[in-house]
């Protein structure tokens, strides 16, 4: 899993607020599928990777580690449609979903969780009519977050334990052996994590 | 079923000179009992607790800041009853876990050392003032928008710990800080639970961190078999486990 997290910086695309950038994400998101043209697609690329490698100085590696993640994707999607409609639908809508890779990675990489998280309570702030408390919501989001790599990192602990035994590592069989001490073990780290939670004085917020 | 207080007692002024007392207090897990005739009154600044796996010592810490109830009898944090008063306890009594995964709750280290304070409703700007003090004191101010999860064991143990100094409980209850921490990061640890002026209760097995300490407690099966200086009841522990 890799999410792209906070890298701090002074420019003005950090300091622009979590809210306003969420909203630009949307835009882009919309404007790309109301005008699903390769310009469009390819301007939106481009403007995106100049923002986040020039404006907001993120290091390349980082965007580039994002689109690796979706490059598979991208690819299956441009083979598909060479095949199914043409090749100019396929690169438009290629260059679409890396570009929306890209801005989420700039918002997210220049914006801190708490911002977002605070975002998020805003949003959910009608559902305190019907009895759902906002800050819980971003509590959640904040600690999905968080235990995402940890979650990640305990199950290469027990794929290398039994691969260190002789285990397979792949197929259905190993995918069980794999999800029950998984389970487990985070069924006792979420106990320890209720606790914790309790002792932070969660329960008075 | 046990008789709620009303309301009088719950609002009991607090005292500190009286620490944390346990009175004819039990513990039992279902069926199980892990804890049997507690009457203990804890005043010193360094209290250390031993005692072999399962001999019920986490859950004696958990009964110290209200995380656990005890079945009977009762248990009062500066005369406050941790049953009746489990809020006001836990904003005297922090609690460092053995796994400091478990207890990080936030993506990154400045943010997850503001989560407590957030709950005290601690104003931002304050928060932000007492969390970089904090992280600056304790050498993790280079770190501050880290991922958590990209720090060392040392280092996830000192944010762990970060996240409870911030809130300024007068008491701090360690269970087994450095089991799960190298040569180095054991001694930074047990430095820095020397320097701290708050009264700390600490269950370990390293019993080179005892060394100063006021009073150590060791348990067995339950019970408090031993409850001495340290030299004397680490000796008594040695003791009894000599011919297992
Ligand atoms: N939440 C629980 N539910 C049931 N049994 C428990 C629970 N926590 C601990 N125990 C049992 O209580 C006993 C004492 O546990 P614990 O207080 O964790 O001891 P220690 O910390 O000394 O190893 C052990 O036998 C353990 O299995
Ligand atoms: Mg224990």
């Amino acid at each position: 899993m890799t999410l792209a997290l906070y890298v701090p910086g002074p420019s003005p695309v950090h300091r622009t607020p979590a809210g306003v950038k969420l909203l630009a994400l949307l835009v882009l998101g919309v404007v790309v599928f109301v005008v699903p043209t390769l310009p469009v697609a390819a301007g939106v690329l481009v403007g995106v990777v100049l923002v986040g490698l020039v404006v907001a100085r993120l290091p390349g590696r980082l965007l580039v580690r994002q689109v690796r993640v979706v490059a598979v994707w991208a690819v299956a999607i441009l083979v598909f449609h060479a095949l199914a409609t043409d090749l100019l639908t396929g690169l438009t809508t290629a260059v679409r979903l890396v570009a929306l890779v890209l801005a989420a990675a700039v918002v997210t990489a220049t914006t801190r969780v708490t911002a977002l998280v605070a975002v998020v309570e805003r949003l959910c702030a009608p559902l305190r009519l019907v009895g759902v408390r906002p800050a819980r919501i971003g509590l959640a989001v904040a600690m999905a977050l968080r235990f995402v790599p940890l979650v990640a990192e305990r199950a290469d602990r027990i794929r290398e334990a039994q691969a260190a035994r002789g285990g397979r590592v792949r197929g259905p069989r190993a995918l069980v052996l794999l999800v029950v001490p998984l389970l487990v073990s985070v069924l006792q780290l979420a106990h320890t994590v209720g606790e914790a939670l309790d002792a932070r004085g969660a329960d008075t917020a | 079923m046990r008789l709620r207080r009303g309301p009088a007692a719950a609002a009991a002024v607090a005292d500190p000179s009286r620490g944390i007392e346990l009175q004819g207090v039990g513990h039992t897990y279902g069926e199980r009992t892990v804890l049997t005739g507690l009457d203990l009154r804890l005043t010193e600044q360094r209290i250390g607790v031993v005692g072999t796996n399962g001999s019920g010592k986490s859950t004696f810490a958990r009964l110290l800041n209200g995380l656990v109830v005890p079945a009977v009898g009762s248990v009062l944090v500066d005369g406050l009853d941790t049953a009746t008063a489990a809020r006001e306890v836990r904003r005297r009594v922090g609690f460092v876990f053995q796994d400091p995964d478990a207890q990080i709750v936030h993506p990154t280290v400045a943010e997850d050392v503001g989560y407590g304070l957030e709950n005290q409703g601690v104003p931002a700007a304050e928060r932000a003032e007492r969390v970089a003090e904090v992280l600056d004191r304790y050498g993790l101010a280079g770190h501050a928008d880290h991922p958590a999860h990209l720090l060392s064991g040392g280092q996830k143990q000192l944010l762990a710990i970060a996240g409870v100094l911030v809130m300024r409980p007068a008491r701090i209850v360690f269970d087994e800080p450095t089991t799960l921490l190298d040569l180095v990061n054991t001694r930074r640890i047990a430095r820095l639970v020397e320097g701290l002026e708050q009264a700390v209760v600490v269950v370990t097995h390293d019993l080179a961190l005892l060394d100063g300490f006021d009073r150590v407690l060791v348990v067995d099966g339950g019970r408090v078999v031993a409850d001495d200086r340290p030299a004397p009841a680490v000796a008594a522990y040695r003791a009894l486990v000599a011919d297992r």
